[in-house]
C-alpha cells in the first residue's frame, strides 16, 4: 500500500480539503447563477444570492438537480460554457428515448482524467503499464474515461474496445497488458475465454483490472481474480458528474474513495431530501464543484450508497462510499447500459402495441440477457413464420435504436401478462446482483 | 379455388397444443389436417377444419390469436411423381412455396396437397392448364 497518483490531495487533511471544497463550491456556484438560466431561476425562486454560500456547509442551501431537469434542458440547455470552451460531448440514454448530453472542458476532461487516474493507481498501475481497455469508445464514457486516466499517468493505452473477445485474449498475451479495464461481467468473459483457449493465467503479464459500469458481487470477485490471477478493483462513476473515476477501490476493498475535491458526495433521504449522517444509507448526491461546462448542483443519483469519513488503512483520507446496494428508481443495467422500463414502454406505444409487457433480465454465460415479452396483436400474426419473425426483428431493432443495447422479443398470447392496474411486476431481474449508478 | 386454413399463435408452453385440439373438438369441429411450424419460443399450428370461421371465433373466445388464409390444395392422383409434377410447374412459373403439408382421405381414397403461395389465383390456372386438379374447401370434407 502507499500508492498514489496525488498523494497531496488523496492523503490531505480534511480541513485541507475543506477549504479547497469550499472555494470550489463558492466559485461553482457563481458560475451556475450567471451562466445558466435555469439556475439562475432556481435560486431566485427560493432567494438564494450566490453570495449565501460561504462554505461547503453551506451545501444543503442550494436546491437539487435530477435526471428530468436534464431531461426538460435537453441537449445543451444546463451547460455554463460557451461552445468554444467545451471540448468534448458525451451521452447515456435517458428514460424515454432520448439521451441524457454531458459536456466537458478542457480542465473538466483533466480533472476526470485524475479521478480515472487515481483510480489505474490505487490498483497497482505504474507509468511502466499497458493498460488495456475494453470498454466501449463512443458517446459512453467508459471507454475514453479509462483512457485518458491511462495516459494522465504516463502508462500506455490500449484502446481495444469491446467485442472480438479472442483478438481480446491474443492482445492480452501478445502486447503484455498488465491492466484490463472493462465491466466484470466481460471480464469473466474474458477470463473464460482464456482458459477455452488453454493459456495458463499465470503466464500473462495482466497483473490488476479496474472494472466498473454494472453491479457485481464479491463472488464476481473472486471469480474473476482466479479466471485471470489478478487483483480485481471496482470503479465508480456516472456521466453527469463526470464518468468512471468519481471513486474507486484501494487494496483495502472497504468502500470507494470519492474524488471529493471536485465531486462532493451527500447521501440524503430520498423522501425528505434531508441530509443524512456518516454510516446511514440514504440516496447519493453530487455536485460537481470542480466542473465547468456542466456544473450540477446536488444531482441525485438514484443509487442508494452510504459515506464514511473514517480513516483507511491505504492513507487515502478522501471519503469513502459503500458499494451502492441498489436504486431509488427503477433504472435497469444490461451490460453497462443504463435501460429504464418506461424506455421499453415507449417503444411498444410507438410500434402500436398496448402497453402490457414483462421485462425479464438474466446472466447467461456472465453476460447480461434481456427479454421483452410482449404480448401478439391480431395484426403481428400471420400464418407465415416469415412475417411473424419480421414482426419480432421489427421490434428487436426498434428496441435496439432506443434502449442502445440489444434484446431478445419473445411473443407471447394476447392477455397473458400481469395488467398494469395495481402493482404489475414489469421486470423479473434474476441476476441476483443490486443494481447501481455506472458511467 | 382455395382452401381455408386457420392459423393458430401457441406459445411453447406444456399443454397448449391438447388445450386447442380439445378446444375444437368440445366446439365439434373435424379437423382434417394440421401441421405445426416452430422456432424456440413458439410455434404456428395451422389447420384445416370444416368451419373455419366458427373455429376461429371460439379460439379467441378463448384468447388464442387465430387468423384465416386460403391456401392451395391440389388433388395427388395415386401415381408415382405427382405432386413432385405440381412442384415443379410453380418453381419453373416462379412461384414461391412458403411451406406444404399433405393428408389423405382414406375412405374416399384420396390424397390432398395444400401449399401456400403468394397468388391463389395465378397458381390454380397454371395448375389447371396443365391437367392439375385443385381443390375447394368442400372437396376435403
Amino acid at each position: 500500500m502507499g500508492q498514489y497518483f496525488q498523494q497531496e490531495i488523496e492523503t490531505a487533511s480534511r480541513d485541507y480539503l475543506r477549504a479547497i471544497q469550499s472555494a470550489r463550491l463558492i466559485q461553482m456556484v457563481k458560475n451556475c447563477y450567471e451562466n445558466v438560466a435555469f439556475y439562475k431561476e432556481k435560486f431566485d425562486a427560493i432567494g438564494l444570492l450566490p453570495g449565501d454560500i460561504h462554505s461547503i456547509d453551506d451545501i444543503p442551501k442550494l436546491p437539487f438537480t435530477t435526471k428530468q431537469d436534464l431531461r426538460d434542458t435537453y441537449p445543451f440547455g444546463l451547460f455554463a460554457v460557451p461552445k468554444d470552451r467545451l471540448v468534448r460531448i458525451h451521452a447515456s440514454s435517458g428514460t424515454t428515448g432520448k439521451q441524457t448530453v454531458v459536456g466537458y472542458t478542457q480542465d473538466d476532461v483533466l480533472h476526470w482524467s485524475e479521478g480515472a487516474a487515481r483510480a489505474l493507481v490505487a490498483a497497482g498501475a505504474t507509468k511502466e503499464d499497458y493498460i488495456h481497455v475494453s470498454y466501449g469508445y463512443g458517446l459512453f464514457t467508459g471507454g475514453l474515461g479509462l483512457h485518458y486516466g491511462a495516459e494522465l499517468l504516463g502508462a500506455t493505452a490500449i484502446p481495444v474496445s469491446s467485442g472480438n473477445t479472442k483478438r481480446q485474449v491474443q492482445i492480452l498475451q501478445d502486447f503484455g497488458s498488465n491492466f484490463l479495464c472493462c465491466t466484470p461481467s466481460y471480464a469473466m468473459f474474458i477470463g473464460e475465454t482464456v482458459a477455452e483457449m488453454g493459456i495458463d493465467p499465470k503466464t500473462l503479464p495482466l497483473r490488476g483490472g479496474i472494472f466498473g459500469a454494472e453491479p457485481w458481487t464479491d463472488n464476481m470477485r473472486k471469480e474473476i481474480e482466479r479466471l485471470l490471477d489478478i487483483k480485481a478493483h471496482d470503479i465508480y462513476g456516472l456521466s453527469e458528474i463526470a464518468g468512471p473515476g468519481v471513486s474507486y477501490d484501494c487494496d483495502a476493498f472497504d468502500g470507494l474513495h470519492v474524488c471529493e475535491d471536485y465531486f462532493y458526495p451527500e447521501i440524503v433521504d430520498p423522501e425528505t431530501g434531508d441530509p443524512l449522517p456518516d454510516g446511514t444509507f440514504g440516496e447519493l448526491v453530487f455536485t460537481c464543484i470542480g466542473k465547468e461546462a456542466l456544473p450540477l448542483v446536488r444531482y441525485r443519483t438514484r443509487d442508494i450508497s452510504a459515506l464514511t469519513h473514517e480513516h483507511c488503512s491505504c492513507g487515502r483520507t478522501l471519503v469513502r462510499m459503500a458499494k451502492p446496494r441498489g436504486r431509488t428508481d427503477d433504472m435497469l443495467i444490461i451490460r453497462g447500459v443504463n435501460v429504464f422500463p418506461s424506455q421499453v414502454e415507449h417503444v411498444i406505444l410507438e410500434q402500436g402495441l398496448e402497453p402490457n409487457y414483462q421485462i425479464v433480465v438474466e446472466r447467461i454465460d456472465n453476460l447480461d440477457v434481456m427479454t421483452v415479452l410482449v404480448e401478439l396483436s391480431d395484426a403481428m400474426f400471420s400464418d407465415s413464420m416469415a412475417a411473424v419473425e419480421a414482426e419480432e426483428r421489427r421490434l428487436q431493432n426498434a428496441m435496439l435504436s432506443t434502449l442502445g443495447v440489444s434484446t431478445k422479443i419473445q411473443l407471447v398470447d394476447p392477455r397473458s401478462l400481469p395488467r398494469s392496474e395495481g402493482k404489475a411486476v414489469r421486470v423479473i431481474d434474476k441476476r441476483g446482483v443490486t443494481q447501481y449508478n455506472v458511467h | 379455388m382455395a382452401i381455408q386454413q386457420i392459423s393458430v399463435f401457441i406459445e411453447n408452453k406444456a399443454g397448449r397444443l391438447a388445450e386447442i385440439l380439445t378446444i375444437l373438438a368440445e366446439a365439434g369441429q373435424d379437423i382434417r389436417a394440421f401441421s405445426v411450424a416452430e422456432k424456440a419460443e413458439f410455434g404456428i399450428l395451422r389447420l384445416i377444419v370444416h368451419d373455419p370461421d366458427a373455429a376461429i371465433a371460439e379460439l379467441k373466445s378463448k384468447g388464442f390469436t387465430a387468423k384465416k388464409t386460403d391456401v392451395l390444395g391440389i388433388l395427388i392422383e395415386d401415381e408415382t411423381g405427382a405432386s413432385v409434377k405440381a412442384i415443379q410447374l410453380l418453381s419453373a412459373a416462379g412461384i414461391n412455396v412458403e411451406y406444404t403439408f399433405a393428408f389423405v382421405m382414406p375412405q374416399n381414397r384420396l390424397a390432398f396437397l395444400l401449399l401456400r403461395v403468394a397468388d391463389n389465383d395465378t397458381a390454380t390456372k397454371l395448375l389447371e392448364e396443365n391437367a392439375i386438379r385443385t381443390a375447394n374447401h368442400a372437396d376435403v370434407f
